[in-house]
């Protein structure tokens, strides 16, 4: 049974979205649902421990052999990518249950397609993840889009229709420009496996048709990962998108998209041939600065709370990005860490802003006035998240922050470390304006609502502390992501 | 004449950027798909042709031919001409999902519309 773990963590959630689908509306649907993503966590959780314990494993698809069968591949970091987005499908899934009962405008009858869909966009992220095939990762990139569109688009404001529109053509259009660099490295290699590309890629690197495939995969994924500025899709998705929605799309979409960059561009074409002979870094290093930068300044100017995170997330990607054009282990550990964080704290801000929408029906400034003091325990797992973001010591954001400044002055690069630094106060800027609303302007009146129900709470809860106590205790977020550095760049054991 | 032997892929090229510009230029929501389908299907060719071998047959073992059309970059394309009907489809779910909210499927009608909600 263990030896089948890599493709347990594909197959179940494909299995039960369809089983999803077919049940009657109820509580046994989410209870399938919930069960599925429990076990999904449950499988990543055993895979990541096998693979630290024994190194990489190899599943061979069907029982074809890898060069011409479909192969899974699980190492440090794929294996540390699927815990992050399993335990986030899973938190975000004990938190939709009732956000999809009384907030989505779905009909009941209609209540299962929207886990069916949910279980859909999993298998597709986790499917990205675990393959070590470059075309089956095309396939299961498209799942998981096509079904986040759909996600997207069952947002109640009508802005959520063209918000997905407009994400499905950038979306596709990124997709194909993947699928077209695939081809053509399918064209000189005759291989699509992750390994035997890896082996064959050398001997013809220095031709205009591998150099063309690099070009297009760059393009493909930096559109997917949203990269600056290429963007533009994810502020709207991320707005009008329903809360649970947002809050497990911002926390694993982008950053399964930024896993299969690493794969390709490390993996793959090699850092030699990515960043000594293509020069990659020198085009995303200023790319993610001014990412990082633009993005933070036009997040203070958004009254709508939820925009105003979804433009923070560009600059998070940002940083990311910048983790990944240092090009040294310090650097890729940061920015590998912060996938880990950054799932973990903006899981936390937006289904805080998830509790807030609940109870009063919008995220915009003006609208939260007070709530601080009505829903203590919402505002209080924003800030958490919010001090996260900030990268404040003792929260899980500092300490990729850490290793990025650490990085950068590996390197030598002081300016951009103090740019780290002074955009984090950007951050304090943006923060500060929704806890300076929600804690000391007095609430209007007439408007006396509650705290948010239990069932938001104890989700929004469960990832707050997880973002302290990350912060305090290391050994995964940071140790294991230097693992995965290590993997990827090829060095150590 | 290598230039004129590479002709499917001038084909491709050509599609692609024909494709890609309907999406670009193009305000009609439908229209844009319409660029979006044949931006996709300039890849569905590529694929094709690239799996042609000058001289083979089609992959079935028959004991006379030896020279097989290589028919990997058929089935993979078979996938993505899936993705592409799926994609068409949920996009033209989406544009009538749009009709019914705003009244118009204009990209620059529903974009002064959403302004007019924002202010």
């Amino acid at each position: 049974m263990t030896e089948h773990l890599p493709v347990l963590q594909v197959v179940v959630p494909l299995i039960a979205a369809p089983l999803c689908a077919l049940l009657r509306p109820g509580r046994a649907v989410w209870l399938l649902a919930m069960a599925t993503c429990a076990l999904c966590l449950l499988i990543a959780a055993l895979l990541l421990d096998r693979v630290l314990a024994q190194g990489v494993i190899s599943y061979a698809m069907g029982g074809w052999p890898a060069p011409w069968g479909i192969e899974y591949r699980v190492d440090a970091a794929n294996a540390y990518m699927l815990l992050i987005v399993a335990a986030i499908g899973a938190v975000v899934m004990a938190f939709a249950r009732t956000v999809v009962e009384q907030r989505i405008r779905l009909p009941a009858s209609k209540q299962p397609w929207f886990y069916a869909t949910y279980l859909l966009c999993l298998t597709g992220l986790l499917g990205m993840i675990v393959t070590g095939d470059a075309f089956n990762v095309f396939v299961f990139l498209e799942i998981s889009s096509l079904s986040s569109y759909v996600l997207i688009s069952i947002g109640r404001d009508r802005r959520a229709l063209t918000a997905a529109y407009q994400y499905l053509i950038m979306g596709t259009i990124g997709a194909t420009f993947i699928l077209i660099g695939i081809g053509f490295l399918y064209v000189m290699t005759g291989t699509l496996n992750m390994a035997d590309l890896a082996a064959r890629l050398p001997a013809v690197a220095d031709t205009r048709t591998v150099r063309a495939a690099f070009a297009f995969l760059t393009i493909g994924i930096s559109l997917k990962l949203a990269l600056f500025p290429l963007h533009l899709w994810l502020p709207n998705a991320y707005a009008y998108a329903p809360s649970a929605v947002t809050a497990f799309l911002a926390a694993t979409a982008t950053k399964v998209a930024i896993y299969v960059l690493l794969r390709f561009f490390f993996t793959i074409f090699g850092a030699q041939f990515s960043f000594g002979t293509m020069r990659l870094d020198a085009i995303l290093l200023p790319l993610a600065l001014a990412g990082i930068f633009s993005a933070s300044v036009v997040a203070i100017f958004q009254t709508n709370v939820k925009r105003m995170l979804a433009y923070s997330s560009v600059a998070q990607i940002g940083y990311m990005i910048l983790g990944i054009s240092l090009v040294s282990v310090t650097g890729l550990t940061a920015a590998i860490s912060h996938l880990f964080n950054h799932a973990l704290m903006k899981g936390t801000l937006f289904m805080a802003l998830g509790c807030v929408s609940f109870r009063i029906g919008a995220v915009s400034l003006d609208r939260m006035a007070g709530v601080g003091r009505i829903m203590p325990w919402t505002m209080g797992a924003f800030v958490i998240g919010g001090l996260s973001l900030i990268g404040v010591p003792m929260t899980a954001g500092f300490v990729s922050k850490w290793y990025l400044i650490l990085g950068a002055l590996e390197r030598g690069w002081w300016p951009v470390a103090l740019l780290v630094l002074f955009t984090s106060l950007l951050a304090v800027v943006y923060i500060w304006r929704v806890v300076e609303t929600a804690y000391f302007q007095p609430a209007p009146e007439g408007r006396a609502t509650g705290e948010a129900p239990l069932a938001l709470l104890v989700p929004t809860w469960a990832l707050a502390l997880a973002n302290l106590y990350f912060g305090l205790d290391t050994s995964l977020n940071a140790g294991v992501a230097r693992r995965a550095a290590e993997a990827l760049l090829g060095v150590g054991p | 004449m290598q230039i004129l032997g590479l002709y499917n892929y001038w084909i491709f090229i050509v599609l692609m950027m024909c494709g890609f510009y309907v999406v670009i230029s193009r305000g009609n929501l439908v229209k844009k798909l319409v660029g979006l389908n044949i931006f996709q299907t300039s890849v569905f060719i590529l694929y094709i042709s690239m799996g042609k071998i000058a001289g083979g047959t089609a992959p079935i073992l028959t004991g006379t031919a030896t020279i097989y059309s290589n028919p990997v970059p058929h089935v993979l394309i078979l996938t993505a001409i899936v993705v592409g009907i799926a994609t068409t489809a949920l996009g033209l779910a989406l544009v009538v999902r749009i009709h019914e909210a705003y009244g118009t499927i204009e990209e620059d009608e529903i974009h002064a519309q959403s302004e007019d909600e924002a202010l």
